[in-house]
């Protein structure tokens, strides 16, 4: 049996437990449903369009957290690099970063922000662009120095030298960032919806759930699942492929 | 001058912040002194305490389980290589999902209260904790593994000798990781499920606009989650540091 094949085995062999036990009551309908009846579901609310706009926003928001974690990241992380005493001294704040419940801060941001959008997407943008700034220093950090002194000898400037040599020689772990940038953006993201928020996806499930509505409960979850696992497989797809072609190289 | 540098980005900080809250003014911010006194006046309040060691204690027993579980998870399956692979994408996507949308589901399992926040911050901290015990056991030495059966190593004599040194560097990794999730886990687990702990409060001054509770909280929380953050990381090194 390949991995893979024993994969596919040990997911299907765990929802189909989850079924049984559900179908025969050992696990009682007002906790979990069976899966069947959330795919049931969640197709009849997709079908239904009842969720659209929810669904809209909430992907919204994490795309423009992705997005700008990207952007500022890569920038940050290219300019610390070449400034080695900013660096040093933000260290300590880089190691202890991820240690801080950043939902902490949602408070915060929302009395600076407001209401609107803007809060959720700050919190999905800061938990990512920790992950790019690091994944970009690490990769900076393994340039080899011959690629450095060929860019001297073509007299490249900064930027030119960053974008050409450095950035596409790291490109593989800055990939690495990317990746967790978005496992974050949605963590960010759906997880301030749940605190306040008045639409989104993370808001009708807890909406759902104050009102012991489990088929929309657990439709919307399977749907997060669903939504950042597949994402989260595709990436990881494309990193492979992108690594194949440079062993080749 | 190994304090110059750490000085400095305090010092940073604490302009950003004084910085920030002369353009905001009091509706958003308040000073980090006038945050620092009332984070004193809320210790020294008896019936903040009660709040704190609710906190604490769900915590401590959330992150305990993690650990032994994300142990028990993740040595086994770094000893067999073939269950190992088959297991660690599927952890690797348990890691990436935003855990918050199944707080409704713990809930309706264990009900409002200490349980469903000691679940709620167990659940975070297990899958870091069982992929760092699992690419540890995996990497170890090779050469080190035929020795202890050339040794003929007892089961204790291995685990003693071979096994505990070599993956307690990056054990401690994933502990330390772990740590921090398992925090976040019992706030959050405590921001929508409890009628006590610190997540619960600040839940609360969030719906009163109480700008002053909300700061001392969140600096209390800040510090605590860097503080024995520093702690481990400093352990953490030194581990990797004595590796041979």
């Amino acid at each position: 049996m390949t991995v893979s094949s024993a994969r596919i085995f040990l997911i299907l062999g765990a929802i189909l437990l989850l079924e049984l036990l559900c179908r025969l009551g050992i696990i009682p309908n007002f906790t979990v449903i069976p899966p069947s009846a959330m795919a049931q579901s969640l197709w009849n609310i997709l079908a239904s369009g009842k969720f659209t706009a929810d669904i809209a926003a909430t992907l919204t928001n994490v795309g423009i957290a992705i997005v700008a974690a990207m952007i500022a990241g890569v920038a940050l992380g290219t300019l610390l690099q070449s400034w080695p005493a900013a660096r040093r001294v933000l260290d300590p704040l880089f190691a202890t970063y991820y240690a801080v419940p950043m939902y902490a801060f949602y408070p915060l941001l929302i009395v600076i922000f407001g209401l609107g959008d803007l809060p959720q997407v700050a919190i999905g943008f800061l938990l990512a662009v920790m992950a790019v700034i690091l994944n970009t220093l690490n990769g900076l950090d393994r340039v080899p120095p011959v690629l450095l002194k060929t860019a001297r000898v073509h007299r490249l400037g900064f930027i030119k030298e960053a974008i050409q040599i450095r950035l596409a020689y790291a490109a593989p772990y800055v990939f690495t960032g990317f990746k967790l940038a978005v496992a974050y953006s949605f963590i960010g993201v759906i997880g301030a919806e749940f605190i306040t928020s008045s639409r989104g996806i993370g808001y009708e499930i807890s909406f759902a759930y104050n009102n012991f509505d489990n088929g929309v409960m657990y439709a919307m979850i399977l749907f997060i699942l669903l939504v950042v696992i597949t994402v989260n497989m595709s990436l990881h797809a494309w990193e492979k492929r992108l690594l194949a072609r440079r062993r080749r190289a | 001058m190994r304090w110059r540098d750490p000085a400095i980005l305090l010092f940073v900080i604490l302009l950003t912040w004084e910085v920030l809250y002369l353009l905001v003014g009091d509706v958003a911010l308040r000073s980090p002194l006038a945050t620092a006194e009332n984070l004193r006046t809320l210790l020294v309040d008896a019936r903040f305490m009660p709040h704190v060691r609710e906190t604490l204690l769900a915590f401590v027993q959330g992150f305990a389980i993690a650990v032994v579980v994300g142990l028990l998870i993740g040595v086994p399956l770094g000893a067999a290589r073939f269950a190992g692979e088959v297991a660690e994408p599927i952890l690797v996507a348990l890691y990436s999902i935003p855990k918050v949308t199944l707080y409704p589901v713990i809930l309706l399992i264990f009900g409002i209260g200490m349980p469903a926040k000691v679940a709620f911050g167990a659940i975070h901290g297990i899958v870091p904790i069982s992929i760092f015990a699992m690419n540890a056991v995996r990497n170890i030495n090779p050469t080190h593994l035929r020795t202890a059966r050339v040794m003929r190593l007892s089961t204790s004599g291995f685990a003693l000798k071979i096994l505990i040194p070599a993956t307690l560097p990056e054990i401690v990794t994933g502990i330390r990781v772990g740590f921090s999730l398992a925090l976040i886990g019992t706030l959050l687990g405590e921001m929508f499920g409890s009628q006590r702990g610190l997540g619960h409060l600040l839940m609360q001054a969030m719906s009163l606009h109480n700008i002053e509770r909300i700061l001392a909280l969140t600096l209390l929380l800040v510090a605590f989650a860097a503080g024995v953050n520093a702690l481990l990381l400093a352990l953490d090194r030194h581990l990797h540091r004595a590796l041979p």
